[in-house]
């Protein structure tokens, strides 16, 4: 009796309790979306106020490239476009080296090379950005101004190439471990039918692997688009076009940096929140695209 | 044992705590002997000792001079802390008008937004600006006409000015930046500006790197972030030196400017009096590379 009723409210406290960390965990989820949509809501209301001075028209935003706050001019378009420009050309540079280590290491690399590299490889990423973008500023624009002679070398190409170092790490090790997580029986099929090596890689295990190569890749398309600190040491931030891979150009994230000090409220002020929010937008819709292609995987 | 530890623990916290308002106590207690001997010849008057915080933020030019200040008026009044960070002239504008700081550092003058704010300038120091260019360039002395002109992007060639054939990579401040906004108006005619495809950077630094990097580079900056490694330029044939400005031949410096919201309260204006004073001008503010505030006034 005695013990049956110790064992009663043993329960009871257990029951209590799971049901106050249960509550607990739900507090925290609606805390954290609360700030998260607190974020976008305000980013975005904030950002859309830039409309409300009249000078400061839609299509002259996304189309125009003329910015100059200082006369009413808010084309932020060669913004958008710099930002596209230099995560593009970063992947470019990225993705063929990332992926070929990305092979090497998870199927061709004896086993204590891959004990080091992958280490190495996780610590590429926790190098802070300033470090890379003095890096640039120091190796990759004097070498980007003495290939193009008459460009002073700040502007996508070394932007572009710094980008590509800083992601390379994340689209490796997810390629890495979506090579190496494949079925043993898809390799040795392949071989038993008589295919090569290089044949079962390109034509076996690299399609079986998409689904998390690209979840690398979108990955680091998303730090890349973001990063501010590092591609503004080196693009040049000035508000106009790039001409060539040498000339200073501006994108999203260093142009909020640049006019981070203008008064709040003020209509500059604003679009640098329309500028965020199209960051916001860019990465959440990156976000998306990794769910998708991540649900194909498990179908 | 639980009873045994805690008690321990009271003990010692009990102890730690003594000490520690023991050593206080001492402290506050010394102190206004020791201000009145050594303040004695210049702030015979003041007897109750200073206490509070004062917050300063702004130009990055001033910053070694406010710090260098507060770090020697915390040393002269204990009760007083001072922090002081950078952030560029109008973020130290925005911040004293918005009241988040008790100080505003700013290399130029308030612009007509902050006419309303009620702002309260002193000026505390002058610092001379120069133009520099990479080692590279073969031009040694411009015009001012001539760097209006490589600054708006009319020139975008050395040859253009004296030089050899060689592109002309203008490299200047953000927006935001004090020097910036110093030089356009010192050397720009009114109603144009810099060259829109200039390269920017954020920090007189970085920007020292860069023309340092930059074959055929031309950049504005504080002269006593000017070293060997680039190139002063002369301006009108006028050499950049601490006594040009006072004789009037160097005309590229600007006044540095501490706001306050209203009049500062006790504290600030004792920190802005120590400043001002004599023993701060004459001793510290040219061992900083500054120029004492009052060789404007010849």
């Amino acid at each position: 009796m005695a013990t049956k009723e110790t064992a009663g409210s043993f329960n009871a406290l257990r029951r209590r309790s799971d049901r106050m960390m249960h509550w607990l965990f739900v507090g925290s989820a609606v805390f954290v979306s609360l700030i998260i949509f607190g974020i976008i809501l305000f980013v975005g209301k904030q950002g859309l106020q830039t409309f409300a001075d009249p000078q400061a028209g839609i299509a002259e935003f996304f189309f125009s490239t003329n910015w100059t706050p200082s006369e009413g001019e808010y084309g932020a378009a060669g913004f958008i476009l710099g930002s596209f420009l230099v995560t593009g050309l970063a992947l470019l540079l990225a993705v063929p080296v990332a992926v070929g280590g990305a092979v090497f290491m998870a199927k061709i690399a004896p086993n204590w090379m891959r004990e080091i590299m992958r280490p190495a490889a996780d610590l590429f990423v926790g190098i802070p950005s300033v470090v890379y973008g003095l890096i640039g500023l120091l190796i990759f624009v004097p070498w980007f101004a003495k290939t193009f002679p008459g460009q002073p070398g700040f502007g996508v190409g070394p932007a572009a190439v710094i980008l590509a170092i800083m992601i390379l790490p994340t689209i490796l090790s997810v390629s890495e471990d979506a090579l190496r997580t494949l079925p043993r029986a898809l390799e040795e099929a392949s071989y038993a039918l008589g295919a090569t090596r290089w044949q079962t890689i390109r034509k076996v295990l690299l399609p079986a692997a998409m689904p998390g190569i690209l979840t690398g890749v979108i990955l680091g398309m998303g730090r890349a688009i973001g990063e501010a600190m590092a591609v503004q040491m080196v693009i040049g931030n000035a508000p106009v076009l790039p001409k060539g891979l040498g000339e200073p150009t501006s994108v999203l994230t260093t142009q909020i940096v640049k006019e981070m000090a203008s008064i709040f409220g003020t209509t500059v002020n604003n679009s640098l929140f329309l500028m965020s929010l199209i960051l916001l937008l860019v990465s959440l819709s990156l976000i998306l695209v990794i769910r998708i292609v991540a649900r194909r995987r498990d179908a | 044992m639980f009873a045994t530890v805690s008690k321990k623990a009271m003990t010692i916290g009990l102890i730690a705590t003594m000490t520690a308002g023991l050593m206080v106590g001492c402290g506050s207690k010394a102190e206004p002997n020791q201000n009145q001997n050594t303040g004695g010849d210049s702030n015979a008057p003041k007897q109750e000792e200073l206490s509070g915080k004062i917050t300063a933020s702004g130009s990055s030019a001033l910053l070694p001079l406010v710090k260098h200040a507060a770090s020697q008026f915390q040393d002269k009044h204990s009760g007083v802390t001072i922090d002081v960070a950078a952030g560029g002239s109008g973020t130290g504008l925005k911040q004293v008008a918005e009241g988040a700081v008790n100080i505003g550092n700013s290399d130029v003058e308030a612009g007509d937004e902050y006419k309303d704010a009620g702002l309260v300038d002193h000026q505390v120091a002058i610092a001379p600006f120069v133009l520099v260019t990479n080692k590279d360039v073969t031009v040694g002395d411009i015009t001012s006409e001539q760097a209006a002109k490589i600054l708006t992007g009319e020139v975008t060639n050395w040859k253009d000015v004296g030089g050899k054939d060689q592109k002309i990579t203008i490299i200047g401040r953000a927006e935001s930046s004090g020097s910036r906004k110093y030089i356009k108006s010192a050397l720009i005619p009114k109603g144009k500006d810099f060259a829109k495809d200039a390269v920017v950077q954020d920090s007189t630094g970085a920007l020292k790197t860069s023309v340092e990097q930059t074959s055929g580079s031309i950049g504005y900056m504080d002269a006593p972030y000017a070293d060997a490694k680039i190139q002063v330029l002369k301006l009108d044939g006028v050499e950049y030196k601490p006594e040009n400005i006072a004789n009037g031949t160097w005309k590229l410096f600007s006044v540095e400017h501490m706001y306050t919201k209203g009049t500062p309260d006790k504290v600030s204006q004792a920190f802005l009096d120590y400043i001002l004073s004599d023993e701060f001008q004459k001793n510290e503010v040219e061992a900083l590379k500054f120029i004492p505030i009052g060789q404007l006034k010849k």
